[in-house]
Order: structure tokens, then C-alpha cells, then sequence
């Protein structure tokens, strides 16, 4: 059984069958969401040991358990302001599947939001708009009124991994 | 009998692929037309497991064709064939098919059976072909298989039963199935006291006897085989039909195992006879064999922990109590358990160790086929065989070893009629040799051939461009030459080696397993690489170093002394590059608050910490804010969830909890001649821009 029916079957809500869940998280007043089944867990924002020479928007690393987990800074990486890390912080561990396995990550975010039911039929395709590239946005949803940005994980935090050129920016 | 009798089937091709080996290495050893009978019992032990083991787990085409090579093993056994080149090249040939087809049948891959069939006709060929030299002298003897021409006075089986002495515990009675066996025709029972020992050594509950049994009925092979059903694994047995032409000999222990839950010790028992605890070989295997001492000793170890623990927790009762007495008590308990802890930390590491023999196997055989495809006559010696080395780093060392070694049969070893006319024995020698050295294995791969000539590794250096026909270069750096990506040296290309791909990735593969190579050679005397290569990748002993907020781990190996830096001492070159002078030697200073971009304390040289460390034979001091203490860590790879990041090996987690990085020294001295920040197209710089 998924998380997801398991979740599903607690909370009872309308379950569609091609529902997908999504965790959503405030970044800059915006709403992101990453699907619920990448997520590992959440955690407070703790200090993480810089690597040197790596993008600014790598954190660093930190221990989860025993394992090495790499953090990265949204904030950083969509190029937004900077803002002193406080209560709300949170880092969103992710299960990130790339051409050479599986990886864990954290990602830094300014607070957690909620998590919605987006069916796929509902799911916009995003404009081609200049600021972030497209690809690593898999849909925009409408969840009560407001827009929330559903990213492409896989291929928002493999790159500036696995490919050193590749700018984020467009 | 609802079994799933597929759980069994990794431990089959485990084993196969064991009993392979082992046929490998018999064959190589037998000697070409006086076998020792030893070598080809283990080789027909091994084949005949194989077949057992694959008729039960339903792999006939397997069990069919090792069929082939028993019998012709089997002859070979009992004496009634030679060993011939020929026999045994196609018994080689057979084992790499049978390799084949049992690798298939674990990745349910068809098997190729055009193969086999070519293979198997050529046994058939072997067997029908008559060379039968036995006399009819060794017809007499008691040990020998049933003769072929025994008078076929009516159909019977003869049956030659030798129970293993602990065969009477697991409640088996002879006498009972010797009764059975009556009920089914007339019944000649001969026994074999030999083995009988004194009455005051004599153990009541082991069997010491073995009996020639004759069985004059017309029944099925079958049904006397189920008699002995259920001591098929603890017993030889051996059946033979009286009537029969040909001495073809079955053994029904092991090759029928008609109860599926006896199989697995059917098959598993005969070979644990032949080689105990003998590992797997099989490079990729996610399992490890561990033999049950080591397991033991862990099972100790943590016993003595819990006792310490006990004595731990016993203190803490009435901490009201507290006095001299009890702290007392308490340090000696975390002495104890400190100690504990080392202890099964090393029993722990030292599961994951294999005798490097694992790498050595494949050897033999390489060195056997190479010889006969280029007429080379060569000799293989081991030595240190048992010396212990991490499975992952045996794993790795593998496909270098074997470049290496064929380097030195392609090239090293000259064509025999040259030696001869070098005052050289017509037969070349090969090396291996494996030991301990401080805190590394070395294994050396020494050959008495050609040795390098060094003026053709320059020429050819220049001839690709490497470097200027005019540039003076020590010994050390020609042969560092070699290992540049695309140079070969051999002066025509083989299948075999000269294709210039391989030493660069030698050495590269070696380098990644934080060790290193050297060559030395003397021309017309040979050539040895040395390989360094460290105990284990897991853990590793550091000193930790402080650079600005951040705290560092370098190995300690790597270290070659640490000292407070002194103005006079400093000198510079071009106003950028720094040098100290330690003793005789100029050594560049790698600031390490520079190279990794942090905000360090110390920014001023003058009474700073220099921890000079060499590295791929160069020699680096890095300016550090403060030393640590040194202690073992455990290596965590950036990798599994990041990347390589260049001056880093790895990471550690340290005592409270929060990640040290650990330097990867060669990687620093090279980032401090590339530094990241400098305008050139390094890939960090495109990184830090990304």
C-alpha cells in the first residue's frame, strides 16, 4: 500500500482516481508544491557544514542519520532575495531520482504550507515565462483561488549536480 | 513438501561458480599424463556437485552437459584414461561453457547451447576414443571402480557404500536399509573393517565401517537408489550395474536429490568437504561469506559489551552515593568499554576482509592461455596469498591486476628462443607477491623479462607530442610516462595489450582507491609496479585541522610532519607562489582558506600551522588556523547524494554529530596550481558560475 492511499484512507478525503498529492511550501509569498511521495521528511533548519567551491545556493551538507545529505537554498537557487533563516525555516528532505540512481536531498524553504489533492486533468502547463527555466516546472495547479507551482524535482535539483555547464537561469 | 526451493538457488550459483574455480585451478595444476589423483578427485567432486546441485534446481541443459565432463573425470579418477592435453583443454573449455551457462541461467538470459553442443561432441569424442590403458592388475584392487568387463552374470547393481562417521547420529541404520535391499533380489553383503580402529579408541556412535554390497536383481536404478535416499549427504556411494559394458558410475548421493529439503546440504555437504570455507569469487556478488570464527568472535565481543554495560549501569543506582570509589569504578568501566568498542569495530571491519587470493585465482589460467597463444613459456608465483585486503577494494584492484600482469606476459616476458640468447632460463617467471606494509597492502607484479627500455618510452613520448625531444627527465618521470592516457609503447598491436588504453586507467583505478603505482625496471633484468593500496576504505585514521569556523580532516597518512611556520623560512617565487623551506626541500604553501574560499583566522604566515603532506609523490605544506586531536573515521562518500567535489574525499561524521569534510590531498595540491578563483575554464570555475 502507498503513502498515498494509506494517507487517503485516513484522512478520507474524495479520492479521485488520478489524484496526485502534493506537498506545497511558501517561497518569497509563493506557493510551491513537490509530490508527496518524493517527500522523506521535514526537519527544522539546522547548521550544515559548507562545501567548499560549490554554487552558492549549496548550502552544504549535513548528517541525516548516518548519511551525507546535501542541502540546497530555493531561495538561492530562483535567485531571490536572502532572508535570515528563522522559526519557520524548514528543510524538505526529498528523494531525488537521477540517470545515476537515487539521491537524497534537503531543500531549504521558508515554511511549509499544506498538502492538496491536484488531479492531473487539473494540472495547467506553465507559460513560457523568463525567470526560471520551464523544465523545472512540471504544472501549475489551482487549489482554492491561488496558484501553486509544481516543480519537476528530478530535474530542478539534478542539475547544477550532474551538469556542471548548465545554468539555471535562462 | 510446499518448499520454494528458488530461496536455495543464490546459493547454488554461488557454489557452482566456487566448484568451477576449483575445477579451474585442478585442471591447471594436473600434470599432463601423470594426474595426482587428489587434483582430479577434487575436480570431480567439484563437476559432480555442480551437476547435483543443477539437476535439482531444474537447470538440465546445465546438468546434462556437466554430465559429460564427470564421465570423462570420472575415467580420468578410476585410472582408465590419460590426462592429456587434449582432455584437458577441452575440461577448460567445458568449464568456461559451463560458466556461461550457469551465469545465464542466473540472470534468466537464454543459454547459448550451440556452445555446448560443440563442446559436448567433443567430449563424446574424447570418450569414445580409445585410450582405455587399464591393466588388468588394477582390477584387483579393492579401491578401484568396478571393472567394465565384470562377467555380466545377470543384471544386479554392485553398490559401494561408505558412510561418513557421523551417519549412525542423525539415526540412519544401515543394517535397515541393508535388509530393505534384500527384499528386492539376492543380497551379498562384504564389509570393510579397515578403517576399524582399536577397541579403546573406538567411539560407539561413529561409523567406521563401509560395505561392498551385490545386489543380484532386476530392478531399477531407482528403486535402490531410494534406499539410500535419506543418507545421500552422509555418505560415498557409489552404483554400479553388474551387466553393464561400460564402467559408467553414478552416484546417486548428490545427483538426484529426489527430497527437495535435503537438497541443499546434498549439494553444499560434499564441496564444504573439499575446500572449507572457501569464499565466493564472483566479483559482483552483494553477499559475503564470513567464516564462523570471525562470527564468533563478534558473538564475544558483543557479549563482553553488554557485561560492561551491566557494570556501567549498576553505577548509577544511588547517585547520591557518589563518591571516589564509584567514579573509580565508572572510569575503569568506560576504559572497558572503549576497548569494547575497538574491538568489535575491528571483528566488524574485518568481516568485510577477503585473502587477496580472490584476485590471485584468476591467474593461473590467464597466464596458462596467454602462454599457449603466444608461445611463451611462463611461470606464476604467489606469494602471501592469505593477506587479508577490504572486499571492495579487492573487487576493484581486480581489472588493474589483470592488465598488469598481462603487460607483463605480453610485453615483459620475451618469446623463449630470445631469452635463451640473453643467458636468461627459457622460462619467464611472473610474480605476485602480496604483503603488509604500515598501514597499506603492496602487491607487486614483478616479471624477469625485458624491462623497459627508456629511451623508446621517450622517443615514443615525443613522437605523441607528451613532451620535447630535448627535455631532460629522471627515471621516475619516463615511467610516469607509461601511465599517461595514450601511450603504448608496444611496437605492434595485439588483442592482448598495446592498444594504449589501460595504464592511464590503471592508474587512475588505483588512485581511486587512495593508492598508488610505481614502476622500476632494469633493462634485460624485468620489471616490478608496486602497488600501495590501503587496508580498508572504510575507515580511516585523521588528524583534524581547523580553518576558520570549519573543521578538517586529513589523512593521516598523507601527513609528513607538522610545523609552526617561520618568516626566514618563507620564500617566494614571482611574488605569488610561496615556497618553505623545510630542511633541504622547497615545499609551496597551500593556503587552505584561499583554495576553499572561507574566512580564516590565521591569513598571516608568520606563526602559522603548516601540516606538510605529500601526495602522488609531491610534497605541499597547508596553512592551517589550529590542529585537533587525530582520531579514526568513518568515511562517508559525497557521492551517494552529491558529487565529487574537487579537494574532498569524503565526508565524516564527527562525535557531535555534525559533518567534517575529509581533504583529498592530491586533489588540493592540484586545486592549489588551478586555483578556482584564477580566470582559466577549470571545471570548478564553470561550477561556481553555474
Amino acid at each position: 500500500m502507498s503513502v498515498a492511499q494509506q494517507i487517503d484512507s485516513n484522512t478520507s478525503v474524495d479520492v479521485m482516481t488520478d489524484t496526485d498529492q502534493y506537498l506545497t511550501f511558501i517561497l518569497a509569498g509563493e506557493e510551491y508544491g513537490v509530490d508527496i511521495l518524493r517527500v522523506q521528511e521535514i526537519k527544522g533548519w539546522d547548521n550544515v557544514t559548507p562545501i567548499p567551491n560549490t554554487p552558492d545556493y549549496i548550502k552544504g551538507v549535513i548528517n541525516l542519520r548516518g548519511t551525507i545529505v546535501p542541502i540546497v537554498d530555493l531561495r538561492h537557487k530562483f535567485s531571490l532575495d536572502t532572508i535570515p533563516y528563522g522559526a519557520t525555516t524548514v528543510v524538505i528532505v526529498l528523494k531525488v531520482s537521477g540517470d545515476d540512481g537515487n539521491r537524497t536531498m534537503g531543500i531549504v524553504v521558508d515554511a511549509v504550507s499544506d498538502v492538496y489533492n491536484v488531479a492531473a486533468e487539473e494540472m495547467k502547463p506553465p507559460p513560457d515565462f523568463g525567470t526560471i527555466s520551464i523544465d523545472y516546472v512540471k504544472g501549475l495547479a489551482t487549489v482554492e483561488d491561488k496558484m501553486v507551482i509544481v516543480l519537476e524535482i528530478d530535474k530542478l535539483l539534478n542539475s547544477g549536480v550532474l551538469d556542471k555547464s548548465e545554468s539555471f537561469l535562462q | 513438501m510446499a518448499i520454494d526451493i528458488t530461496q536455495f538457488h543464490e546459493t547454488f550459483f554461488e557454489e557452482s561458480f566456487e566448484g568451477l574455480d576449483i575445477m579451474e585451478s585442478g585442471l591447471l595444476n594436473l600434470d599432463i599424463g601423470a594426474a595426482d589423483n587428489d587434483t582430479v578427485n577434487s575436480i570431480f567432486r567439484a563437476a559432480h556437485s555442480i551437476k547435483g546441485g543443477s539437476a535439482t534446481f531444474g537447470f538440465s541443459e546445465v546438468a546434462e552437459f556437466t554430465h559429460g565432463m564427470e564421465t570423462l573425470l570420472d575415467e580420468m579418477r578410476d585410472g582408465s584414461r590419460d590426462v592429456t592435453q587434449e582432455s584437458v583443454d577441452t575440461l577448460l573449455q567445458s568449464v568456461d561453457c559451463l560458466r556461461e551457462m550457469l551465469g545465464a541461467s542466473r540472470d534468466k538470459t537464454p543459454i547459448d547451447l550451440g556452445r555446448a553442443e560443440v563442446l559436448k561432441k567433443d567430449l563424446e569424442k574424447i570418450l569414445s576414443s580409445n585410450n582405455s590403458i587399464k591393466s588388468p592388475s588394477e582390477n584387483n584392487d579393492s579401491n578401484s571402480t568396478t571393472p567394465a568387463s565384470e562377467p555380466s552374470g545377470g543384471s544386479g547393481w554392485e553398490i559401494k557404500f561408505k558412510p561418513y562417521h557421523d551417519m549412525l547420529r542423525t539415526g540412519n541404520d544401515p543394517v535397515r536399509m541393508f535388509r530393505e535391499l534384500a527384499e528386492l533380489g539376492e543380497l551379498s553383503v562384504e564389509v570393510d573393517i579397515s578403517q576399524l580402529p582399536a577397541l579403546e579408541d573406538l567411539d560407539p556412535e561413529e561409523s567406521y565401517l563401509s560395505w561392498k554390497l551385490t545386489l543380484k536383481a532386476d530392478v531399477e536404478k531407482e528403486k535402490v537408489k531410494e534406499i539410500f535416499e535419506w543418507v545421500e549427504d552422509e555418505c560415498d556411494i557409489e552404483l554400479n550395474e553388474l551387466s553393464a559394458a561400460t564402467d559408467k558410475t553414478d552416484n546417486p548421493a548428490n545427483v538426484i536429490a529426489a527430497a527437495t529439503t535435503a537438497s541443499p546440504q546434498a549439494t553444499d555437504k560434499p564441496k564444504k568437504l573439499a575446500t572449507p570455507k572457501k569464499p565466493a569469487t564472483s566479483t559482483d556478488s552483494a553477499s559475503i561469506r564470513v567464516s564462523i570464527d570471525k562470527v564468533d568472535a563478534l558473538i564475544n565481543m558483543v557479549g563482553e559489551l553488554v557485561i560492561t554495560q551491566s557494570m556501567i549501569g549498576q553505577l548509577d543506582c544511588d547517585l547520591d552515593e557518589f563518591d571516589n570509589n564509584r567514579m573509580e569504578k565508572l572510569r575503569d568501566g568506560l576504559t572497558l568499554l572503549e576497548r569494547n568498542t575497538r574491538e568489535l569495530q575491528e571483528s566488524v571491519m574485518r568481516i568485510r576482509m577477503l585473502p587477496i587470493s580472490f584476485a590471485f585465482n584468476r591467474f593461473p589460467r590467464m597466464v596458462h592461455d596467454l602462454c599457449q597463444k603466444l608461445n611463451k613459456k611462463i611461470e606464476l608465483r604467489t606469494t602471501g596469498e592469505q593477506t587479508e585486503l577490504d572486499k571492495t577494494v579487492m573487487e576493484k584492484i581486480g581489472d588493474p591486476l589483470v592488465h598488469l600482469v598481462r603487460n607483463s606476459i605480453d610485453h615483459g616476458i620475451e618469446m623463449p628462443e630470445d631469452r635463451v640468447s640473453a643467458n636468461k632460463p627459457e622460462t619467464g617467471i611472473i610474480e605476485l607477491n602480496a604483503f603488509h606494509k604500515g598501514g597499506n597492502i603492496i602487491i607487486e607484479i614483478k616479471d624477469d623479462g625485458a624491462g623497459f627500455n627508456k629511451e623508446r618510452i621517450k622517443a615514443k613520448a615525443v613522437e605523441r607530442g607528451l613532451i620535447s625531444s630535448d627535455e631532460q627527465l629522471s627515471d621516475e618521470k619516463i615511467y610516469d610516462l607509461l601511465f599517461q592516457p595514450g601511450f603504448s609503447t608496444a611496437e605492434q598491436l595485439s588483442d592482448i595489450s598495446g592498444r594504449g588504453v589501460g595504464m592511464d586507467v590503471v592508474r587512475r583505478n588505483i588512485r581511486e582507491l587512495g593508492g598508488n603505482i610505481d614502476v622500476s625496471s632494469e633493462v634485460g633484468k624485468g620489471t616490478t609496479f608496486t602497488i600501495r593500496l590501503p587496508l580498508t576504505l572504510a575507515i580511516l585514521d585523521g588528524q583534524l585541522v581547523c580553518v576558520g569556523s570549519e573543521i578538517y580532516i586529513t589523512p593521516l597518512v598523507s601527513i609528513v610532519e607538522s610545523l609552526q611556520i617561520k618568516k626566514e623560512f618563507v620564500n617566494n617565487i614571482a611574488g605569488q607562489t610561496e615556497l618553505y623551506k623545510v630542511r633541504d626541500d622547497y615545499i609551496p604553501i597551500v593556503r587552505m582558506h584561499n583554495i576553499f574560499g572561507i574566512d580564516a583566522e590565521q591569513k598571516d604566515l608568520e606563526g602559522g600551522l603548516l601540516v606538510i603532506v605529500e601526495g602522488d609523490g609531491k610534497k605541499a605544506g597547508l596553512l592551517v588556523d589550529d590542529l585537533l586531536g587525530q582520531q579514526q573515521v568513518v568515511i562517508k562518500s559525497l557521492e551517494t547524494n552529491y558529487k565529487r567535489v574537487d579537494g574532498v574525499s569524503g565526508a565524516t561524521i564527527l562525535g557531535d554529530g555534525t559533518v567534517a569534510l575529509i581533504l583529498d590531498v592530491d586533489g588540493l595540491i592540484e586545486l592549489s596550481r588551478n586555483p578556482p578563483t584564477s580566470g582559466n575554464t577549470s571545471t570548478s570555475q564553470v561550477r561556481e558560475v553555474a
